[in-house]
């Protein structure tokens, strides 16, 4: 089986100075994978790389999945478009009619349970979390078999966060998606993945993995809890994920 | 349907507003009716024998010509200057090379008094419409240039990822985001421009001897006809008035339904 998405000898710098180097990873087909290290350490450009935001200096991306969505770390939504409009954005690029657009981005909005109501606002009408969840919807309304996530619940306060995560779990085992979730938030990856990725501290390679038991959504929270804390204090792989380099985060 | 009960409801709350303006303007007629009184009939005409004289242009055919003449030949020089200067404006705004080259040009246009343009433009072109839509064009293109470059150059560039993200080529990204955010930096260098369309054009007529309303007010300057000449003023301020209240405002209120969405309640009313 060909893997959803490969990334391989992957590097790319910004004005002469090196991000990430010698980058090979595979998430395979309905495989949600976290990618977790230090801040600064070329995640956010990795993610970029791989959702064909960004072009890489070196090395490959195949892609074995039919379309992809992304959500951001902050929602990036059209302040002049309603939330309607918003989802529906996605599908007026790929140049779906109207009234067809308008269908699918209810379904969408159902689907990440955001109140029809709603739907006619403007985003500086909606909060921090009703954004963000619009920014999902879009991100679900072009029944993506592969998503990307970069940090979308860091600015999001601790209660709705766990809403959120349950959101994409839900959404991930419903549509079964593939999904490479960028964040430093162990508690979150061990939550919603099925494999964590540790990113090397200066970009340079992946550092190693660790597969987690279980499915995602069945996991015991108290299980959740012991094995982060095990990663924390045992593991010699997540050493350096509190790090802080304040000069390289961009 | 909710959006037309939404557009008849602003435009209510938009003739409702216009008892405000009225009374702006009838603080401005008790200064002028003041002044009046203070400098008699010669110097300064009673706001109601202005009023009177306007009614009496107004009332004539051939003056409704005139104004129509005048008008056209603003809205033209505005429609060839709005085009040139957004066309360049969106150049100059993705290309950073056009927009060091064009900086210190636009500078040169708009530091060049309108009325030195008027001059070359009659050399140039004689007695003739091209002189005044000529002259628009160097005094009010710089300013939609402007608006437009500036507008472009503050675009949200992390929107052009996001839709690089669901696969936007460049031409999409121009239509969906580029042109939406400069719609909200065009709208208000359209309106100055268009003043300024108005006032040149009626400059233009006045010194190149083209007729319209500046022709008329060059005759009653000569006839020392001061009722006249304000009179002719305030046909050429309604004319304005009745392009930017008729088309500009409506279009604009269209594009920016989502930033009266964004004001707090008691601005709002």
């Amino acid at each position: 089986m060909t893997a959803a998405l490969s990334l391989s000898g992957i590097g790319h710098s910004y004005f002469g100075r090196t991000v990430v180097d010698r980058i090979d990873l595979a998430v395979g087909r309905g495989e949600v994978v976290a990618l977790v290290g230090p801040s600064g350490c070329g995640k956010s450009t990795l993610v970029h790389i791989a959702a064909n935001v960004i072009e890489p200096r070196r090395g490959t991306v195949a892609r074995g999945y039919r379309r992809h969505g992304m959500v951001f770390q902050s929602p990036r939504l059209l302040p002049w478009a309603t939330a309607l409009d918003n989802i529906a954005y996605p599908l007026r690029i790929t140049g779906v009619r109207r009234a067809e657009r308008a269908r699918k981005a209810r379904e969408a909005a159902a689907r990440v349970a955001f109140d029809a109501a709603d739907l006619g606002k403007y985003p500086v009408e909606l909060s921090g979390g009703m954004q963000q969840r619009v920014a999902i919807a879009r991100a679900l309304v072009v029944e993506p078999d592969f998503v990307f996530f970069d940090e979308p619940f860091t600015a999001l306060d601790a209660a709705l966060k766990r809403r959120m995560q349950d959101l994409v779990i839900d959404a991930s085992r419903a549509a079964h998606f593939a999904a490479l979730f960028v964040t430093h938030d162990l508690m979150e990856a061990a939550r919603i993945v099925h494999r964590i990725l540790v990113l090397d501290v200066a970009g340079r390679g992946v550092a190693g993995e660790r597969v987690l038991e279980g499915e995602p959504g069945e996991r015991e929270d108290r299980a959740v809890f012991e094995r982060v804390q095990s990663f924390l204090h045992d593991d010699p792989l997540f050493r350096h994920i509190h790090d802080v380099d304040e000069r390289k985060v961009a | 349907m909710t959006a037309w009960a939404d557009r008849l409801g602003r435009t209510g709350r938009f003739l409702w507003s216009a008892w405000s303006g009225l009374a702006a303007l009838s603080l401005l007629a008790a200064l002028w009716q003041y002044g009046h009184e203070v400098y008699g009939d010669f110097i300064l005409p009673a706001p109601l024998d202005t009023l009177r004289a306007m009614g009496a242009i107004l009332s004539d055919p051939a003056a409704w010509d005139i104004a129509v003449l005048t008008s056209r030949r603003a809205v033209e020089g505005f429609a060839v200057s709005a085009l040139a200067g957004a066309a360049l404006g969106l150049a100059a705004g993705y290309s950073p090379a056009t927009m060091r080259a064009a900086r210190p040009l636009v500078t040169v246009l708009l530091g060049v008094p309108p009325i030195a343009w008027i001059v070359l433009a009659m050399i140039w072109f004689g007695s003739s419409d091209g002189t005044v839509v000529v002259t628009i064009l160097i005094a009010s293109s710089p300013l939609v240039f402007v608006g437009v470059a500036e507008g472009v150059t503050t675009r949200d560039r992390s929107l052009d990822d996001m839709a690089r993200a669901f696969g936007a080529g460049p031409v999409k990204r121009l239509t969906t985001l580029g042109l939406r955010h400069v719609a909200a930096h065009l709208f208000p260098a359209l309106a100055i421009s268009l003043g300024t369309a108005f006032k040149v054009a009626v400059m233009a007529e006045l010194l190149a001897n083209v007729g319209g309303i500046g022709g008329e007010l060059a005759r009653a300057r000569a006839n020392l006809d001061v009722a006249g000449a304000l009179g002719w003023v305030l046909v050429s301020v309604a004319a304005l008035i009745a392009f930017e209240y008729g088309v500009v405002h409506p279009v604009r209120a269209e594009f920016e339904r989502w930033r009266v969405a964004a004001l707090p309640w008691g601005v709002k009313r």
